[in-house]
């Protein structure tokens, strides 16, 4: 049931607008509305708000101001590469687009104290104006009197102007190292589940019934609450998801009633999102392809992973073999693994302690250019010439992003390298060459 | 009648602020403030030059204790005609050359028309100190340089501004008073030899030293209101509430004062206790203070730590065994996601097996709230598993948010607990 919001310099009727526009965050609001007070009256300076993404902030700060009709200007910091147009985008904003000729080009804070006090004594506010910065996180990074500056903006105009900061990060991240003027700190908790499902099922489908909506809301968030509580993410899978979920109601075998056969029907669908658009392996129009494809080819489910993509030439791939072994296998184990008639592995002292790092732990070490090439000799079944070819094949590699070049480029006789692919990638790839690679591994002895 | 009251009540957020002005000077009449006047005074009047530094930490009251001598000073006849005052701050003025322009623009010179400075540094430098240097003890205007933030002017290159201004006030020239204001106890040693030793070495330091007693006499004529308000019967009703005689409105102040004595957290405090009163509920209730003390005082990173999936939290308690069994040695990606692998193996019923990429994703979010940081700058050389990370987070804040963390798996508080049981 939504509070009531109550304020005693606007209208019941406005307020109840912002109350409909804002679910689930009514604490909150009425906390700010509170702290912003009756229009014509001073603000605290500054106000710091911050939460998760995707939480609210800028939604409700945004309707706030839209609805109770305040002077106010809302600035992205990703937008502004640098102060002057942080300044210009404020100025425009608050005054109009004709006052920004005031402003030199990339004008400094000063010209901008300067400016808005000029601009402030002509045109008078009887209400107080507030300039609402967004993903503040970012002011940390520009110029370091910026961020102390916007803290004590009213001081320094000497005029009724509040700064609104929205960050994801917390305050104590923000502090300069000298301090500075302290704001208002306030917290937009994250939505819990049931809050969650309120939101997410305001946008259902017009041709369905939103308690059909509802349930599917309930199974999607079954997946991916636990992985995710990101609410542009989960309105995002659901918005590309649910028409496959209708699919049988469409081909008419289900009724509405029928969760559990719907369910049966989504729920493998919805993990194979989980490992491919929700990680962005693939965009969404490829994954809405994907949906109208699988009904004509009912083969099983292939990843749709960008590994699988990867199509490397013959000897490349023991090349790429070769690398991995050199990387992850300690040097004297070479012998154990490639010669014919090698001795036992004796365990001295110094192995038999450091037995549990293994190095898929620790990361890929660097090896020789000599080394890969024995190792690549000896793991490829017949006799290869060294030809320039091979050779080639180790520099294409390495602008693939495969394997890196560790050490100076200018080192030519003994160039050496690290291998930069995961386990399971080799795996994939020793499999097309049915290659056993776990044999060969030191760590899985 | 309670719409009049609703009224007031709400003129209350504006006034509460601008109470201060009449509060604060009071305990300053001892010493600082009578000081200030004098030299401040002797400037105008009497045509001496002097530099004085007032030294507080942030929020003690530096610059409202000049703008009151100010105030006070200005209302002298004879000095409001004669003195020419120059604010300058250095969070706006970054450079020397920026501080001369608006120096000379302050001044009204005759190089300024309109807004525009024209000239280069130099030609400004030397055209004002002709200015200042002709003038006389007798026939020119005293000139006030106020400098907010002096700290920062002591940033720039050779210091040539404040070595200007300082010598200024110390050869007989044209009278001029430098009033310095810092955060900065030590901000004598970030002066040249040559700047210091121009400087007349005075300090005022507004240390606030009061005892709790008079805190909380503070607290209470801050909370009530001027004899002037226009509706006498909610003022007195006001007045009497008494709510400083509350125990638990003391605790909670006490709470506050043993953290922090300076009034500008006070004033948060108070501000969000007052945000609280409504038409409904007229006066502070002892409950607004605890309820604005409870916002005020809020772990930061714990309220982030509860919006955290699940998946996020196991990777943060893995992090945590890995500090714990490593002392404190960096880890990487792989390290704890084989932690987590082996929780899900060998203990947990209620966490679903995730792929690495997404587990991947999880501590990219992570990393992105800051909760996780690499130790250097990444460099493309090593791979995102590998890079050596650390956490930032304390073994009893993380504790403290798995107890309030909703429909937490009791398998996963078990293993926060203890890795190995």
């Amino acid at each position: 049931m939504p509070l009531q919001l109550q304020h005693e310099g606007y209208s019941e009727e406005k307020l109840g607008l912002l109350a409909e526009k804002i679910t689930c965050r009514e604490t909150q609001a009425s906390t700010l509305l509170a702290l912003l007070g009756e229009p014509d009256h001073y603000t605290y300076p500054s106000i710091f708000i911050y939460g998760h993404h995707a939480s609210g902030k800028s939604h409700v700060t945004e309707c706030i101001m839209k609805e109770l009709e305040l002077p106010h200007v809302t600035v992205s910091c990703v937008e502004c590469v640098s102060a002057g147009l942080l300044f210009e985008q404020v100025v425009m904003g608050l005054y109009g687009s004709e006052a920004t000729a005031l402003l030199p080009r990339s004008s400094s804070i000063l010209d901008f104290v300067r400016v808005y006090k000029q601009l402030s004594s002509q045109e008078p506010s009887y209400q107080t104006r507030y300039i609402i910065l967004d993903r503040a996180q970012l002011l940390r990074d520009m110029e370091a009197n910026l961020l102390p500056g916007f803290l004590r903006l009213q001081e320094l105009v000497d005029d009724n102007v509040t700064v609104i900061f929205l960050s994801e990060i917390v305050w104590d991240k923000f502090r300069p190292s000298t301090g500075c003027f302290e704001p208002v700190v306030l917290h937009f908790p994250d939505y819990n589940k049931g809050e969650l499902h309120q939101i997410l099922t305001l946008d259902s489908h017009p041709s369905y019934s939103p308690e059909l909506y509802s349930s599917f809301i309930n199974i999607m968030l079954g997946v991916f609450y636990s992985v995710c509580r990101d609410l542009r993410e989960l309105r995002h899978l659901a918005a590309l998801n649910f028409s496959k979920f209708c699919e049988p109601l469409e081909r008419g075998e289900v009724k509405e009633t029928d969760t559990h056969k719907l369910w049966k029907n989504i729920e493998p669908h919805l993990k194979k999102a989980m490992q491919t658009v929700y990680l962005r392996e693939v965009s969404s129009v490829q994954w809405e392809e994907q949906q109208q494809k699988e009904e004509k080819e009912a083969g099983a489910l292939k990843g749709l992973s960008a590994y699988a993509h990867v199509e490397l030439p013959y000897y490349s791939k023991f090349l790429l073999i070769a690398a991995y072994l050199a990387s992850y296998n300690p040097a004297r184990t070479d012998r154990r693994f490639f010669l014919k008639h090698h001795g036992k592995l004796k365990k001295t002292n110094f192995m038999k302690k450091h037995e549990k790092t293994s190095n898929h732990l620790l990361g890929p070490k660097p090896f020789p250019l000599d080394r890969l090439l024995a190792i690549f000799y000896s793991v490829v079944d017949n006799r290869v010439a060294p030809t320039a070819s091979v050779f080639s094949q180790i520099s294409s590699l390495v602008t693939l992003q495969l394997l890196t070049q560790v050490g100076h480029d200018d080192q030519l006789d003994a160039p050496k390298y690290k291998c930069a692919v995961s386990l399971d990638f080799i795996q994939a790839i020793a499999r097309t060459l049915s290659f056993d690679i776990v044999r060969y591994l030191y760590d899985f002895l | 009648m309670s719409k009049r009251k609703s009224r007031e009540t709400h003129m209350l957020l504006g006034e509460c602020l601008s109470q201060v002005w009449m509060l604060l000077p009071r305990l300053w009449e001892c010493c600082c403030f009578r000081h200030l006047l004098e030299l401040l005074r002797r400037t105008a009047v009497h045509g001496e030059s002097n530099s004085v530094l007032i030294v507080g930490p942030r929020g003690s009251g530096k610059t409202m204790l000049l703008s009151y001598v100010l105030r006070e000073l200005l209302e002298e006849k004879d000095v409001n005609k004669n003195v020419l005052q120059v604010h300058l701050n250095g969070l706006l003025q970054t450079d020397d050359r920026i501080a001369l322009k608006e120096i000379t623009r302050q001044l009204n010179l005759e190089n300024v028309v309109g807004d525009k400075v024209f000239g280069s540094f130099a030609e400004n430098l030397a055209f004002l100190l002709e200015a200042l240097k002709k003038g006389n003890r007798s026939s020119s205007r005293p000139v006030f340089f106020i400098l907010d933030e002096f700290d920062l002017f002591a940033h720039h290159k050779n210091q040539t501004l404040l070595y200007n201004l300082l010598d200024v006030s110390q050869s007989a020239q044209a009278p001029v008073a430098v009033v310095g204001l810092t955060c900065r106890l030590d901000v004598l040693e970030l002066l040249e030899k040559r700047v210091k030793s121009r400087f007349s070495h005075r300090q005022i330091h507004l240390l606030s030293a009061l005892t709790f007693r008079q805190y909380l006499e503070v607290v209470c004529t801050q909370l009530s209101l001027p004899s002037d308000f226009p509706d006498s019967r909610f003022s007195e009703e006001w007045n009497n509430s008494k709510l400083t005689e509350d125990k638990s409105v003391e605790d909670v102040l006490q709470k506050h004062f043993n953290i922090s004595k300076d009034f500008r957290s006070l004033h948060v405090l108070l501000l969000l206790a007052l945000s609280r009163v409504t038409t409904s509920s007229p006066a502070i209730q002892p409950t607004d203070l605890v309820e604005a003390r409870r916002l005020c005082a809020a772990d930061y990173k714990a309220n982030i730590l509860h919006g955290l999936s699940i998946l996020e939290l196991c990777l943060i308690i893995a992090m945590k065994h890995l500090n714990e069994i490593y002392e404190g040695e960096p880890f990487n990606f792989q390290m704890v996601y084989n932690e987590f692998k082996k929780f899900i193996s060998r203990k947990s019923r209620s966490i679903h097996n995730f792929e690495k990429p997404v587990v991947m994703k999880a501590f990219e979010h992570l990393q992105q709230l800051e909760l996780v940081k690499p130790m250097e700058a990444s460099t493309t050389k090593i791979q995102r598993e590998y890079q050596l990370m650390k956490l930032l987070l304390d073994h009893s804040q993380i504790m403290e948010s798995l107890q309030r963390y909703p429909q937490c798996p009791t398998d996963v508080k078990q293993w926060a607990a203890s890795a190995f049981a």
